[in-house]
């Protein structure tokens, strides 16, 4: 069975979602706390969850992206394990150098909360891989507009690691930028919530299919 | 010693803070403003040899991660 490392910050409040999600897809979920360094050679793959790490202090992701932690999970990157990003997790692995662009505030101003469509852009090491279909889950953010300069663009559409896009955009991202992924493809990341669409009674299943990933043992 | 950061969004990058004071100070009858920006100022207190050793610290701060340099520029002073 997979063990499947879930990091969690002081703020951090997805974190019992993405616990249930990594259960429902039958591996072993274990929790991962930002102060301890951790071996990464003893898990498969690593989620960081979405909430309020720090409280939005400095910028969103900026102080749990310089924890012991995070240190750890730049070692994961070299050893090329799969790791997932969701919402404020996206803000710190964007904060940690591990994903390119950054997340600002939503371009209304507003924190948005709302279901969205989503297209599959590109495949990553990530599920799913179907290139093209559509997903559909809640967003709940107000710091997701994703960005990145004109060089780094055109470098993420040459390399293809544009993850996912919003069918409508909500919040002003570059080329309506829902997630993306590193040039490795190990490391992904979304403002959207796919641990907010586990169940019918939830309004969607679709976020079940983004817990799988290449070449799972 | 004390020094501070003072930082800003890059120009070429929306500023939603700015624009909102800047909106909001216009139905105030601002009609002069043109342009507002809004930023962080962080200050510093360190040990330190002298200036420039300090000025170097404050700066290796801001590099290690105060600031984003994808979306923020700064500057660094001596208080």
């Amino acid at each position: 069975m997979s063990r499947v490392g879930i990091l969690r910050f002081p703020g951090t409040n997805c974190d019992r979602d993405i616990w249930k999600s990594i259960e429902m897809k039958n591996k072993k979920p274990e929790w991962l706390w930002y102060e301890d360094s951790f071996k990464p050679e003893n898990y498969d793959a690593f989620l960081v969850p979405g909430g309020f790490s720090y409280g939005d202090y400095l910028r969103s992701g900026a102080l749990a992206a310089l924890s012991p932690a995070m240190d750890s999970l730049k070692k994961a990157d070299s050893l090329g394990k799969p790791i997932f990003g969701i919402c404020n997790g996206f803000q710190i692995l964007c904060e940690a150098g591990l994903l390119p662009g950054a997340l600002m505030r939503n371009d209304k101003g507003r924190f948005i909360d709302q279901w969205v469509n989503l297209k599959l852009e590109n495949e990553s090491g990530w599920s799913p891989f179907e290139v093209g279909n559509s997903y559909r889950m809640p967003m709940a953010h107000a710091d997701g507009r994703y960005f990145i300069g004109e060089e780094g663009l055109k470098s993420l559409k040459d390399n293809q690691q544009i993850w996912l896009t919003y069918e409508k955009n909500p919040n002003g991202s570059v080329s309506d930028i829902a997630g993306v992924m590193n040039e490795k493809r190990n490391v992904v990341g979304m403002m959207p919530h796919p641990d907010r669409a586990l169940f019918d009674w939830m309004g969607s299943l679709d976020g079940l299919k983004f817990f799988d990933w290449k070449d799972e043992a | 010693m004390k020094f501070a950061l003072k930082i800003l969004p890059k120009p070429e990058v929306l500023d939603t803070q700015g624009r909102a004071v800047q909106t909001t100070l216009s139905t105030h009858g601002f009609n002069e403003l043109k342009d507002c920006h809004v930023g962080k100022y962080i200050v510093l207190e360190v040990e330190a040899a002298d200036e420039s050793k300090g000025l170097e610290m404050a700066k290796a701060m801001a590099e290690k991660g105060l600031y984003n340099p994808l979306i923020e520029k700064y500057e660094v002073e001596a208080l």
